[in-house]
């Protein structure tokens, strides 16, 4: 599927596409958007670019195996909700930090929950993706 | 100490799942990681369940969101004793892994899976939300589906293809049913739905709702009709993931029947005539299965099939005796089904196979070992002071209290039948001459292990053979607490109370 | 629109039990897919359908009055999306094992290779 004009226009749409997913993630607390959705579309953006070059392509991009975001957004995700134990409030309590940032909103515990979502999608969708493609090749 | 804390078990988990997932190659980290973990894990259930034990009911409102719109998080004194089980046989179970699993195999990602397993049920105790109840099902699942493929040999996947078809359709009937319950009451709140079910007009509709309630939960429990999936694929995976299955997985769907059933879906004379009727038939049908099998791990799994049979018997004549003699059952099972599954485990490895053909020789050559699996064995049958005897005659007790005589005549069989089973393996693997040992590829026998290895298959089995002579010879202790509990699910006003908290 | 909805979820149900009950592996995963879908729309459909009016409290209101949508319908339905979303990705590779491991794509010979095994 190595077609001339997927190929130029994946090169331009997957930083376009990255850029996006990372707009959708940021403004998922109040608008629809978050984590899951970012990161879904930020896995479309490399496999797109993936099947139009070919699938090692992602992997000399990422320069890393993107299992390995798997439990780094997990931590991040697990963290999140285990602080307000600290602030002796039940789990998954919202905490806010005061003040309010462009694009984002507010900072809290919440975009922090959705940024280790953001990572688990990406590195589960890249990992399944990869295997499938990976036994392809062998068959 | 604070309410929220009761959080606290399933995090743990996490963690270690994390901790596991970083250490992807590093088997021995994972290892360690699993073993330690599980050790403070157990400590954290233990000191939960006294403080339950003593002070009552613990509530915590997930996101502090107010009772019936939040996701709340109950420790009763059932889920807190549900919890240390798990501790314990996840324990020996993760023992026996580190010493069982050659390297090949434990580099498919075996302890993260194993670990997000016991985070699914760890959390299905603690869940005080339907809905919730049903995303902890779903981890627990897509772990067990990691589990049963791993390895991925022929034979193993399509063990697995019926475990998740059947599985997937089960989930669906559950969520179906979460759609009815949710349509009804406009909840999804265990404490609230027990209020707001009774006040439903439309009773006929709650009633199929209940029933599509118990077929989903029934598929994951394996009760009478639904049950063939479980002996067509439990004997596949390797033993320590039979052991957890066998021992864990259909348990968290009694655990769940006897919850919701004794909570909101109350049984009624047509619904606990239906759950009385399949409970009895599971008991016959998986003791003639059993009864008929020449392997090893297929006579488990089917006896799997018949004692479910017991919990449910409980839940269908419904008293407080029958209930403390299920609940009671229920932790008698996970220990002993987890313990044979690692037996099965051990006479593998030194016999080379699982059937009853080519076994025996077991008191010959290692007369220790086979006093030592004498205990789960007969524990399993119920011989008296052992654990197994103790539920049994409080179901008994219960279905001649509610003239139940059918159901007493199917735990008579079921009892008998398994004496009878279990008699024909201990004479096969015990008493039996030695046969050829089965050489297979890679297999390694017994003596050839190293002597941590050897430990490590024995050690998990000896430990767990204590905690059920514990739960025989502690009997009155152990009667005590399930009475507790029964007295607990039958009146559930205080369960409610403390999370709606209403004055 | 509840009646055209209850319909369709009927229909659903009745293509997804129809297609798992097929012998073919690939029909199997189309199906358990609808009957997942179908069951979203159940809840869906029982949650109410209240259109127009989003559950949002007004800048100079302190509750919420009024008719208003029921939010947790949608949150329900995205957290089982998202299960079955890896259960079904997990099926499908699972089938595809199995197909180039055994090379067949039918329940029926499937079961004659197990007894032979």
């Amino acid at each position: 599927m190595t077609t001339l004009i997927l190929k130029t226009a994946a090169t331009y749409l997957m930083p376009l596409l990255l850029l996006f997913s990372v707009f959708i993630l940021l403004r998922g607390h109040y608008l629809p958007g978050g984590g899951f959705i970012g990161g879904l579309i930020a896995s479309i953006a490399l496999v797109v670019y993936g099947y139009a070059n070919r699938i090692d392509r992602i992997k000399q991009f990422l320069r890393f195996h993107p299992g390995i975001l798997i439990p780094v957004g997990a931590s991040l995700s697990t963290l999140a909700a285990v602080l307000p134990l600290f602030f002796n409030q039940p789990v998954m309590t919202g905490l806010w930090l005061s003040g309010s940032y462009p694009i984002i909103g507010s900072i809290g515990t919440a975009l922090l929950f959705d940024i280790g979502v953001y990572f688990v999608v990406v590195g589960a969708t890249l990992t399944i993706i990869f295997s499938i493609a990976e036994e392809n090749v062998k068959i | 100490m604070t309410d929220n804390l009761l959080i606290l078990p399933v995090i743990i988990q996490l963690v270690i799942a994390v901790i596991s997932l970083f250490f992807w190659s590093r088997t021995n980290y994972q290892r360690l990681s699993s073993i330690v973990g599980n050790v403070i894990f157990l400590a954290v259930s233990f000191i939960l369940f006294f403080y339950v034990k003593e002070n009552g009911i613990m509530v915590s409102q997930g996101g502090n969101w107010p009772a019936p719109f939040g996701i709340t998080f109950v420790l009763d004194l059932f889920s807190a004793s549900m919890l240390v089980i798990t501790g314990l046989s996840g324990l020996a179970v993760s023992i026996f892994t580190a010493g069982s699993m050659s390297r090949r195999r434990a580099l498919f990602v075996f302890f993260p899976i194993y670990h997000f397993l016991l985070l699914g049920i760890s959390g299905s105790f603690i869940a005080g939300d339907l809905f919730n109840l049903y995303v902890w099902f779903e981890l627990i699942i897509i772990a067990s589906f990691g589990l049963i493929t791993l390895g991925g040999g022929r034979r193993q996947l399509e063990g697995a293809l019926k475990y998740v078809t059947l599985n997937l359709v089960a989930s669906t009937l559950f969520l179906t049913s979460i759609a009815f319950v949710y349509g009804l009451t406009g909840s999804l709140n265990l404490a609230d739905l027990a209020v707001k079910i009774p006040e439903v007009e439309n009773q006929d509709l709650v009633s199929i709702a209940a029933l599509l309630f118990f077929v989903g939960l029934g598929i994951k429990t394996a009760v009478f009709p639904m049950y063939f999936w479980l002996p067509a694929s439990y004997h596949t995976p390797m033993s320590a993931i039979s052991a957890i299955f066998g021992g864990l997985l259909t348990k968290v769907g009694v655990y769940a029947l006897i919850r919701v059933f004794s909570l909101f879906f109350l049984p009624d004379s047509y619904i606990g005539t239906v759950i009385s009727a399949i409970a009895a038939l599971t008991l016959i049908m998986g003791a003639m299965g059993a009864f008929i099998q020449k392997d090893v791990r297929k006579v488990f799994s089917w006896l799997i099939v018949c004692h479910i049979g017991f919990m449910i018997a409980g839940l269908g004549i419904f008293s407080t005796v029958a209930l403390a003699g299920a609940v009671l059952y229920l932790f008698h099972d996970i220990i002993i089904k987890t313990n044979i599954f690692m037996v099965s485990g051990l006479l593998y490895r030194i016999n080379g196979a699982h059937t009853f053909k080519f076994i025996g020789g077991l008191y010959e050559h290692y007369p220790k070992l086979s006093f030592l699996i004498a205990i789960p064995l007969f524990s399993l049958i119920g011989i008296p002071p052992l654990s197994g005897f103790w539920p049994k005659i409080l179901l008994i007790e219960g279905g001649i209290q509610g003239f139940d005589y059918f159901i007493v005549a199917a735990i008579l069989l079921g009892s008998f039948v398994t004496l009878v089973t279990i008699g024909k393996l201990w004479v096969t693997a015990v008493w039996s001459e030695q046969k050829q040992v089965k050489y297979v590829k890679h297999f390694i026998h017994f003596k050839q292990l190293s002597k941590a290895q050897r430990i490590a298959y024995v050690f998990p089995i000896a430990f767990l053979s204590v905690v059920s002579l514990f739960f025989g010879f502690g009997a009155f202790w152990m009667l005590d607490i399930a009475n507790r509990i029964a007295e607990e699910l039958i009146n559930p006003e205080l369960y409610i109370q403390s999370i709606l908290q209403f004055q | 629109m509840e009646t055209v909805l209850a319909i369709l979820t009927g229909f659903m149900y009745a293509a997804g039990i129809y297609l798992i009950l097929r012998r073919s592996l690939v029909k199997l995963i189309v199906g358990l897919i609808i009957l997942g879908n179908g069951s979203n729309l159940l809840i869906f459909l029982l949650g109410g359908i209240t259109r127009g009016n989003p559950p949002v409290i007004g800048e100079n209101e302190s509750m919420l009055t009024g008719i208003y949508a029921d939010p947790l319908p949608q949150a329900l339905i995205l957290t089982a999306i998202v299960i079955s979303f890896g259960l079904q990705a997990f099926a499908m590779v699972l089938l595809q094992r199995e197909y180039v491991q055994g090379g067949v794509e039918d329940f029926d010979s499937i079961k004659e290779e197990e007894e032979a095994l």
